[in-house]
């Protein structure tokens, strides 16, 4: 079995994760319920004819992706693996729209053709003519995850070289308003919003896209070891540390080994005490959080990825991911662990190792 | 014969059948089930011809028993009863199993439901319900919670292409030693949001669809669902089952040629047929019969038929061969998982099920598929799926001795 080494990223999000350090002064959001995502250029990756044509989310995953590949200074990937939650809502939605309002009349195909799940990888690929394999996973809180583990087996299992793995959800008018009416996103009354000091009904909402690129081979750019990744459909509160123990077993480690946390706290009051309950298994390890900057989607923990990423490569963890009082791991950060739900369902550990 | 892995169950609907039973004697009976739509309200009605199946909602929700006031889809409702019966022809309980996975397919999800509310939802709260119904996951979750299986989950949506990556995934789980057992395939109801689609695509026939014919007019879009439970050597060895079949050979690539139509040549489907023979360490001459993806569509059809002699070397090598979407219709994320059960009956049952309607041969190449029903030993098949985004899917199949 080969070793996985993440050897390049790139990341659109409600931050300026297009920069090189783009957390020393991170964007704060207080007012907000709905986090978008800090535009790039896109004329820099995209011609202008296509970025008028493409909604944010398939232009976001083109970004991130040619971002990552160039990052790790490859020329074209071995797989193209993503994960989305909801898909490409803004043409599924131009497409209801028309079919709705007029009467499945004067209906034209180009929104049609970039609703479906699996565009951006398709675009992915027809903009590197990449034939290599391609898959697109859609289950909500665990998509990117799907994705991962998907890249992880083709690198350990097969060999595979330089997988392109991304995660990408992007925002649409109708279906954010839908979302804020069941209370999936928090209501517009509960500002000023501080997910951890106070939890209300519901969410956040963001978007975003991070990709990476997964290889066998440790290179000067190798960021950390991906080293496993888990996820179940549904977890009794009860059952959580069992998870997580047998997760950190199969890998050779116990609760105390790991030195942090990224935890993806949303200050959903319904939800949060999974949250709560895991950081009771790490005694020692810092306990981070990221939502509160970037926003909650289903394809967040890709961020997650990114972050934790950086983390080990730099072995510095910026002030603004403490959860509680910033306290810097003693020595070097080795391994870090990744938790995440969504809405109580879809819990997922990622486990990333320093190298 | 190292990348092989056990089918131990299957289970499937379609507007041929509400179950194996029923889908096999509409398959031996030449009976397939293209008709006008019954159950959308949809200006297409009286213009196009669709693979129905011929149960309201309400009656698929009394077949399972749901609450009243429950949030499925049409696309999850037809997904549990196809995953039932899989689970109960393996002869498994997934309730006690925590090392059983699902791995499902939907490209519409949700969206029947959606398409009927979306802006309702504003000023009907009784509807909410379904807002959250939308997203294809959620899909996956009723129908894994229906069948009360906790533990590895996720979907796929890769367009036409989607079961038949289902299944692949499922494969490489069980031979990486990641799940003992898992339930793999697609589910997908109709909606006027898919219709419309690809009506505006221009690729939907006025009749009945005729593959691989030079005067195909275009597809016919069906729903249905299609479920297979793929098991490892060791854990049907331990419950004592016999396979019922291997999928042997499994591959994907990507045609890079246009976001909806396939290139000229079939680059894409030839690579993915080629890597399917490498997994399973056959070559194209252990073929007994190929299920094509066959959509009727100019395109397809055209590059499809390419792809296959370039595979094959030249046509009259071509083993023999049909598409069964004239008896189901294009039932986009369910097609690979419903050609995978018609699969498993040709070896079981040692058939070859007609390419319905076909008529003349195309004019670019010398194929001509099988009409009528065949009886004979088939030991190795091989399945193609392709899908939009360039999305090529092949699988093998070989018959349990």
């Amino acid at each position: 079995m080969e070793n996985c080494y993440i050897n390049g990223i790139g990341c659109i999000s409600a931050q300026r994760s297009f920069e090189k350090d783009y957390l020393i002064e991170p964007i704060v959001y207080s007012e907000e319920n709905i986090l978008k995502v800090v535009k790039p250029n896109y004329k820099d990756y995209i011609s202008p004819a296509a970025v008028r044509r493409m909604s944010s989310g398939v232009k976001n995953g083109i970004v991130a992706s040619t971002m990552a590949i160039n990052d790790a200074q490859i020329e074209s990937p071995g797989a193209i693996i993503t994960g989305t939650g909801m898909g490409c809502m803004q043409d599924s939605e131009k497409f209801l729209n028309n079919l709705i309002n007029h009467d499945e009349e004067y209906l034209t195909p180009t929104s049609f053709i970039q609703s479906t799940h699996n565009t951006v990888g398709g675009q992915v690929a027809l903009g590197l003519k990449c034939k290599a394999y391609n898959f697109t996973y859609v289950n909500t809180g665990v998509s990117f995850e799907s994705a991962l583990l998907d890249g992880l087996m083709q690198v350990e299992n097969q060999g595979g070289q330089n997988i392109l793995v991304g995660g990408i959800d992007e925002l649409a008018d109708h279906t954010s308003k839908l979302y804020k009416l069941i209370e999936h996103t928090k209501s517009d009354d509960d500002v000023p919003y501080d997910i951890v000091n106070k939890r209300t009904k519901g969410s956040i909402s963001g978007e975003g896209a991070a990709f990476f690129v997964l290889d066998k081979e440790k290179t000067a750019n190798s960021y950390c070891k991906l080293a496993d990744v888990k996820f179940v459909n549904n977890l009794e509160a009860s059952n959580l540390e069992t998870f997580v123990t047998d997760f950190l077993a199969s890998n050779d480690l116990i609760a105390s080994d790991l030195d942090a946390i990224l935890l993806g706290n949303n200050g959903d009051i319904e939800f949060d005490s999974y949250y709560d309950q895991s950081e009771l298994l790490f005694g020692g390890a810092a306990i981070l959080y990221y939502k509160h900057l970037f926003g909650e989607f289903m394809t967040s923990s890709s961020i997650a990825v990114s972050l934790g990423s950086d983390i080990l490569r730099i072995q510095s963890i910026p002030g603004a991911l403490f959860k509680n009082e910033v306290s810097h791991p003693k020595g070097e950060i080795k391994n870090l662990l990744i938790y995440n739900q969504y809405r109580g369902k879809d819990h997922s550990l990622i486990l990333l190792k320093n190298v | 014969m190292s990348n092989r892995v056990a089918i131990t169950g299957i289970g499937i609907i379609s507007s041929i059948g509400m179950d194996l039973e029923e889908n096999l004697n509409s398959l031996k009976n030449s009976r397939h089930g293209i008709s006008k739509i019954e159950h959308i309200d949809t200006k297409l009605k009286d213009k196009i011809l669709v693979g129905e199946i011929k149960k309201t909602n309400q009656e698929l929700e009394s077949i399972l028993k749901l609450p009243q006031k429950n949030s499925w889809s049409r696309t999850s409702m037809i997904g549990a009863i196809a995953a039932l019966e899989a689970i109960n022809n393996a002869g498994i309980d997934v309730k006690d199993d925590a090392d059983i996975g699902f791995i499902n397919a939907t490209t519409v999800g949700g969206m029947d439901m959606t398409e009927r509310y979306f802006y309702d939802f504003i000023d009907n709260p009784e509807n909410r319900r379904y807002i959250q119904s939308h997203d294809a996951g959620n899909n996956t979750h009723n129908i894994c919670d229906y069948i009360g299986l906790n533990g590895f989950v996720t979907t796929i949506s890769t367009a036409c292409s989607s079961a038949a990556n289902a299944i692949m995934l499922g494969a490489r789980m069980i031979s990486s030693g990641r799940l003992d057992k898992v339930i793999v395939g697609g589910t997908d109801a109709l909606s006027k949001f898919t219709m419309n689609g690809f009506n505006t695509l221009m690729i939907l026939s006025d009749t009945y669809n005729t593959p691989f014919d030079e005067k195909r007019k275009g597809l016919n879009l069906g729903e249905g669902a299609a479920y297979l439970v793929l098991e490892s050597e060791q854990s049907y060895k331990k419950r004592s089952k016999q396979p019922i079949a291997y999928v042997s050979g499994y591959a994907n690539a990507n045609d890079a040629f246009h976001q909806t139509a396939s290139s000229e040549n079939g680059e894409g489907a030839f690579l993915a047929m080629k890597k399917a023979f490498e997994v399973a360490e056959l070559s194209p001459k252990d073929i007994d019969y190929i299920n094509v993806h066959g959509t009727a569509t100019p395109n397809n059809d055209l590059s499809e038929g390419r792809a296959i002699i370039n595979i094959y070397e030249s046509s009259d090598k071509v083993p023999e061969f049909s598409s069964t979407k004239p008896f189901t219709g294009h039932t986009l994320a369910a097609a690979a998982s419903i050609e995978a059960v018609f699969s498993i009956f040709a070896l079981r049952e040692g058939l070859i099920f007609p390419n319905l309607n076909f008529k003349n041969k195309m004019k670019e190449f010398d194929l001509t598929p099988v009409t009528e029903l065949e009886y004979k030993e088939v030991n190795t098949i091989l399945s193609n799926s392709f899908g939009f985004g360039g999305n090529c899917s092949s699988l093998i199949f070989t018959k349990s001795h």
